[in-house]
């Protein structure tokens, strides 16, 4: 639940704890300059989410003069984590800072449940499917809207999606699988 | 109670061996699958096995703290220093015995890391998190596959009832204890594995009259994966596994 105003006894939450946390950190942090920094870093198998939109960067801080930039992984063997650390690395020093660590953190564990209403959007209008609330839901296809869609393949093209075809429009499509 | 830490180490280790050995089986599909979509889904599973294994890998080595990384786990070591389940080395056969060993390794699996989740060691159970989360995914296809060649035609049928009657007798070393398991649960670190066995055979015999398929009679077991005896198809598959660190040492991307 988010820290929620505790006399509105019609509260609803929106967005989970560890989300809510995770916003905060970055909504107080003294580091600003280095979460903006990173905004410029995307999912190399998603171009249209940054590692920020997709709940995989957890953390940024100054330790002794090293940046340290944590890290939850989507799924364990995503081959992904590797480039989106590389990615890290890379804009950092770009930007002039010498000694960076990345550190992965697996748990709370990464969940789709993370990825914020914008990175919803922005996954359909690249095209995938965005996960649902929970985990038995309508697949709505992301070119012509319609819930007549089948599952072609539990797995797709990466660890994260699964393969799914519109009745209506007869397009196949990536669907984002809700964990 | 404290203890021993070597002991986590070699519990990390003998999960890191299983999920390295059943994910090297799967990979072996990589471009050999029935169509596209499985050949995709195969080595996505593979991929999920062989990330929880370097997890698994990382966290002996981090506890041992002698030199070993996760690679020289996985490539430098001899069939006896592994510790995988039997089940997980057979050779991947058809693919009715693909599926059905993941079927059957699937139901064990996701209860297995539903227990594992709660151990009070913090590192296992967060990676028993992030794998319970797969294993529900990886449940739900082998469990549809099950159903598809189970009561598809004579040809599946027939191919998958034998696969399930080959397999039988893997599935007991599931089960056992032994001391490091006993350990390991008492501390409330590991997976009293034994207590998981009723439910797997329900779930599992009702799978099987589902797919027209017959629960084969217990009537032979092996076991010895954990004390390092295995098939001779775990030397064959790690000479595949581990050739380029062997011929080329300390070779890297």
């Amino acid at each position: 639940m988010v820290a929620a105003d505790t006399s509105a006894s019609q509260f609803i939450p929106v967005i989970p704890q560890q989300e809510h946390e995770r916003r905060t950190r970055r909504k107080v942090s003294p580091d600003s300059d280095l979460w903006d920094l990173l905004d410029v870093v995307h999912d190399p198998e998603i171009p249209a989410l940054s590692l920020w939109d997709l709940g995989v960067l957890q953390n940024v801080e100054r330790r002794d003069g090293t940046v340290v930039v944590t890290m939850t992984p989507t799924y364990s063997g995503c081959p992904a984590v590797r480039v989106m650390a590389e990615d890290v690395e890379t804009a950092l020093m770009n930007a002039g800072f010498e000694s960076v660590l990345v550190e992965v953190r697996l748990s709370p564990a990464w969940t789709t449940d993370w990825l914020s209403a914008a990175a919803r959007d922005q996954l359909k209008g690249y095209g995938i499917a965005p996960p649902g609330e929970t985990a038995q839901e309508d697949v709505l296809c992301p070119l012509c809207s319609s819930a007549e869609t089948r599952l072609i393949s539990e797995f797709g093209s990466t660890a994260c999606k699964a393969l799914y075809k519109c009745n209506s429009c007869l397009e196949p499509f990536d669907y984002f699988k809700s964990i | 109670m404290s203890i021993d830490r070597n002991l986590i180490k070699d519990y990390a280790i003998r999960l890191g061996d299983d999920s390295v050995v059943l994910g090297h089986r799967l990979s072996e599909w990589c471009r050999n699958g029935p169509f596209l979509e499985e050949d995709l889904a195969l080595t996505n599973v593979a991929l999920d096995y062989i990330g929880r294994a370097r997890m698994f890998y990382c966290y002996a080595a981090q506890l041992a703290d002698d030199g070993s990384t996760e690679d020289s786990y996985a490539y430098l070591r001899d069939c006896r220093d592994y510790r995988n389940l039997l089940i997980y080395e057979l050779p991947r056969g058809d693919f009715a015995f693909t599926m059905a060993r993941q079927y059957l390794a699937d139901e064990y699996n996701l209860a297995f890391t539903e227990a594992l989740v709660g151990s009070a060691d913090e590192t296992l159970a967060a990676i028993a998190d992030k794998a319970v989360k797969e294993g529900r995914y990886h449940l739900r296809r082998s469990l549809d596959w099950m159903l598809r060649l189970g009561d598809g035609t004579e040809e599946s049928h027939d191919r998958l009832q034998r696969a399930v009657d080959d397999l039988w007798g893997y599935t007991a070393e599931f089960f056992a204890m032994d001391q490091l398991d006993q350990q390991m649960s008492d501390a409330g670190i590991g997976v009293d594995v034994a207590g998981l066995e009723a439910g797997w055979r329900e779930r599992v015999s009702a799978t099987l009259m589902d797919a027209t398929l017959d629960v084969p009679k217990a009537d032979w077991s092996v076991t010895g994966g954990r004390e390092g005896i295995h098939t001779e198809s775990l030397g064959h598959m790690l000479s595949d596994m581990q050739f380029m660190q062997r011929a080329y040492p300390g070779l890297k991307w």
